[in-house]
């Protein structure tokens, strides 16, 4: 629309959160993703397959353990930005420690 | 009123229907409206044409409302309680062909974003068997 072509961003992180990419996580995961109009894609290897994030089906059916280092790569507005942020939701373990005791692994 | 579409559960019991509301509340948030109904009048298994029209109403929103059923009569009632709506809403319900718990959960992460109403069907649909 505005700038031919968008940036590009790129970043990775170890998912520590016990359950892995487990239900919530990856509701919250897909959520914010889809807060960009940037493409926004995750892998469990650096050279993929990429997987889109904003995809709760296919983010879910990844069934990434608790471990894996996640990969993520997003081109067009915003990307760097919804890089960071996703990154340091996976770093917060997915601000499910402040909901300790609301529920078990979901 | 919610720019989001909103979610209506339908279940033959009231349990299933209610508990999958709770999961999308506390999964999704309260952005999105979610309403439920199951169970007949007299307290038994069942789905009531009237209470999924009250449901419909209670979860409204501009952007339209998706349905979520589990078994046969649920989805037959579902529909004849879209038919009896006004014209202006009818076209803007529909019924998912989605489980319906884990289909309530992933329409409304959709709709939380801001989807239109065919995305948050097709989304759900997703999780269905092709």
């Amino acid at each position: 629309m505005n700038e031919p072509t968008g940036t590009e961003a790129t970043g990775s992180t170890l998912l520590t959160h016990s359950a892995g990419l487990h239900a919530r996580p990856t509701l919250k995961l897909t959520m914010l993703a889809k807060t960009f109009a940037a493409k926004i894609e995750l892998a469990v290897k650096p050279d993929g397959p990429w997987i889109d994030a904003k995809s709760v089906v296919r983010v879910m059916a990844m069934k990434a353990p608790k471990g894996s280092t996640l990969h993520f790569r997003a081109s067009g507005d915003k990307a760097e930005e919804a890089v960071t942020k996703i990154v340091a939701l996976v770093d917060r373990d997915f601000d499910e420690a402040a909901e300790g005791g609301k529920a078990g692994n979901v | 009123m919610s720019a989001n579409v909103g979610i209506v559960i339908v279940s033959h019991s009231p349990k299933v229907a209610e508990g999958a509301a709770d999961m999308v509340r506390q999964m999704v948030g309260a952005e999105v409206p979610v309403a439920w109904t199951g169970g007949n009048p007299d307290g038994g298994l069942g789905t009531s044409v009237p209470a999924i029209m009250e449901a419909i109403d209670k979860a409204w929103s501009d952007a339209g409302v998706a349905i979520l059923v589990d078994l046969g009569g649920a989805e037959t009632n579902s529909e004849m309680a879209v038919e009896m709506l006004d014209e202006g809403r009818q076209s803007k319900v529909v019924i998912c062909n989605a489980p319906i718990v884990e289909g309530a959960v992933i329409a409304a992460a959709e709709a939380a974003s801001g989807a239109s109403l065919a995305d948050v069907k097709k989304t759900a649909e997703e999780l269905s068997p092709q």
